[in-house]
């Protein structure tokens, strides 16, 4: 009678899977908020929880200057490279400027271990700190982000802040292949799928856009152009590559907590006349982190210790998330160089 | 019409909802009602005014005609005609001739002492409408929010609300409507083959009964749920098809506003795994 067993016990695991599954997530409720961004009645529009943005705004502002500087400290200064020793990018800033910032810094990226994070405390000329090294290269990367990519971040610019988050590494960053169960046999190969990784919207698509896309330069673009193509290489992508563009999609969805109407319309992905002009934006940001990566990032390798490396010895990577942080524009587009002209541009 | 022989004895007197006798005749072979009078104003008003609202248009492409729904920014109240004041009119014509309809089969049931099966499986095709049109809009709080009427457009808001949603394959209740679809499909294909195979032997065959087919699907699969049990599952997997297919798309918006990948988080959290 192994069966009187079997069926209330089916019937429990049942049970609370459905439990599971109405309780264990969160559910969201009316009122809702909703934005147009297309004609009327196509479903071109964003949905939110108007609870859940009021947390996101609560998390995302931008800490006000350690201390205000009047025009005449600042016209009285001297500057910083003729006062200390070894500022190889700083140099040119009035001093009070250039030890407001170092104090901003410190605030923004290593509140807990001050200036000792980066610095040696007996010289602090001195370069022998690796994360002194990194700082200095990320300062020339917001200079490059902030002169070069107005197409991306506009006037509102970004500063340490927009990834850090008081964090000495940024919370969303990405490293390669985390060492992946694969299958056996015939079904070894994987393609990177179902893994339901949170890079990619928790999807069961390639957890790994990102590899080809924000490090590499293989064309997202995968949408037939011609009613029955005759051939998929010289029309379109092959479903692999299609489901690596649909996975960054849903990652830069997720990052940016907008869906794909936002950027698209889905009548027509790839037709930029009926896109939004978030879409042009979002290009834009692509080959930004592109060059973050490959001019940065990546070649900062061989100074990180080990224990910031991921498990197959990269460099730490960024991706949209890196500054978005689940809101379209980062910390809600407060503007990031207004306070802070000196990461606007190298001098 | 023709007028079938045996049609004159289903003229049952009576058993009307609304109106007593007044409507209780028959129009060649239709039966006409209170319901029938209802059903005839509102689906001609509704239909001229879709014909009115196309005309005012800038095409007359059967394909590319649209009626849209006002902008989001009426919120419930009433839009002016061209700026989806039509649609709203033409909802309440839509909505008013389904229940008309509806409640004439209630009317011919009880005439004719029948369950009510058929009005109860039309009742839930005009729900999933509704809930579309009416109750979704109602919970998002603007009319905005439902589909336009159009052969293309209304194509284009069912994929960007999908897409709204990231993959609306991952909505756990879109699971169950396309299962459910693709079950009574499969059902009502594999029992009309049975039937058509039954009537239509071989020559030289006699026509085989209901205990044949049995035999032949107990052959073949196992068991056979038998010739009134296939049309009670049919008629449970088509109305829970169209059942879940309103639950699928009322909970999109009204009480999950993010990707639905990111609702199976469930899963991936069970602590049998995590």
């Amino acid at each position: 009678m192994k069966n009187l067993f079997a069926i209330p016990l089916a019937v429990t695991a049942v049970t609370l899977l459905v439990l599971a599954m109405m309780f264990g997530v969160g559910w969201d409720r009316p009122p809702v908020a909703a934005e147009q961004i297309g004609f009327r009645g196509v479903g071109m529009e964003t949905v939110s929880n108007p609870r859940v943005t009021a947390q996101l705004e609560a998390l995302n502002q931008m800490p006000p200057p350690p201390y205000e500087l009047t025009a005449e400290e600042i016209r009285d200064s001297p500057l910083a490279g003729e006062v200390y020793e070894n500022v190889q990018v700083l140099g040119d800033l009035p001093e009070v400027q250039f030890t407001r910032l170092m104090a901003a810094i410190t605030e923004w990226v290593a509140p807990e271990e001050g200036c000792g994070y980066c610095h040696n405390l007996e010289n602090l000329a001195d370069d022998s700190v690796y994360t002194k090294i990194v700082s200095r290269r990320m300062i020339q990367m917001t200079w490059n982000i902030n002169e070069n990519w107005g197409n991306h971040v506009q006037e509102t610019g970004v500063n340490c802040y927009t990834c850090h988050r008081g964090k000495n590494v940024p919370e969303y960053i990405w490293f390669e292949n985390a060492g992946l169960p694969a299958a056996q046999g015939a079904m070894g190969w994987r393609n990177g799928q179902n893994i339901g990784s949170g890079g990619v919207a928790g999807t069961s698509l390639p957890y790994d856009p990102f590899s080809a896309y924000l490090v590499g330069d293989e064309p997202i673009r995968v949408q037939v152009q011609q009613a029955l193509p005759a051939s998929t290489g010289s029309t379109g992508g092959s479903i692999q590559s299609t489901e690596k563009t649909y996975a960054l999609m849903l990652h830069m969805s997720e990052s940016l907590g907008v869906n794909c109407t936002y950027c698209h319309n889905s009548r027509a992905f790839g037709n930029w006349e009926q896109s939004p002009p978030a879409r042009t934006t979002a290009y834009h940001g692509i080959d930004m982190v592109r060059e973050m990566n490959t001019d940065y990032l990546v070649p900062l390798r061989d100074t990180y210790p080990e224990n910031r490396l991921g498990p197959t010895g990269d460099a730490p990577k960024a991706y949209c998330s890196t500054c978005h942080q689940g809101v379209n524009k980062p910390l809600l587009g407060a503007p990031m160089l207004e306070q802070w002209p000196s990461l606007a541009a190298s001098p | 019409m023709a007028l079938l022989s045996f049609e004159r004895k289903y003229r049952v007197r009576g058993g009307t909802l609304i109106g007593g006798d007044l409507f209780d005749f028959w129009f060649g072979p239709f039966y006409v009602g209170f319901f029938g009078v209802t059903t005839i104003f509102f689906a001609v008003l509704g239909t001229a005014l879709i014909f009115y609202s196309a005309a005012l248009g800038p095409t007359w492409n059967p394909w590319q005609i649209n009626i849209a729904p006002p902008d989001l920014s009426y919120g419930l109240g009433l839009a002016p005609l061209q700026e989806g004041g039509f649609w709203q009119v033409i909802t309440i014509c839509a909505i008013g001739s389904f229940v008309s309809w509806a409640l004439r089969e209630v009317e011919i049931c009880r005439k004719l002492g029948m369950g009510y099966h058929v009005p109860i499986a039309f009742g839930v095709a005009i729900f999933a409408y509704v809930t579309l049109v009416v109750i979704r809009p109602v919970l998002m709080g603007a009319w905005g929010h439902a589909f336009p009427y159009g052969i293309l457009s209304h194509l284009d808001w069912v994929s960007n609300v999908g897409y709204q949603y990231l993959h609306f394959h991952y909505n756990p209740a879109h699971m169950l409507a396309v299962t459910f679809f693709f079950t009574t499909t499969l059902l009502l294909s594999l029992h009309g083959a049975v039937v058509l195979s039954s009537v239509n032997p071989q020559k030289g065959h006699t026509v085989k009964t209901p205990e044949h087919e049995d035999a032949y699907v107990r052959d073949t699969i196992g068991y056979s749920i038998g010739t009134l049990g296939i049309h009670r599952l049919g008629l449970f997997m088509a109305l829970n098809a169209g059942f879940w297919s309103a639950i699928c798309i009322v909970i999109s918006g009204p009480f999950w506003t993010r990707g639905w990948p990111e609702w199976w988080n469930w899963w991936l959290d069970l602590p049998v795994w995590n």
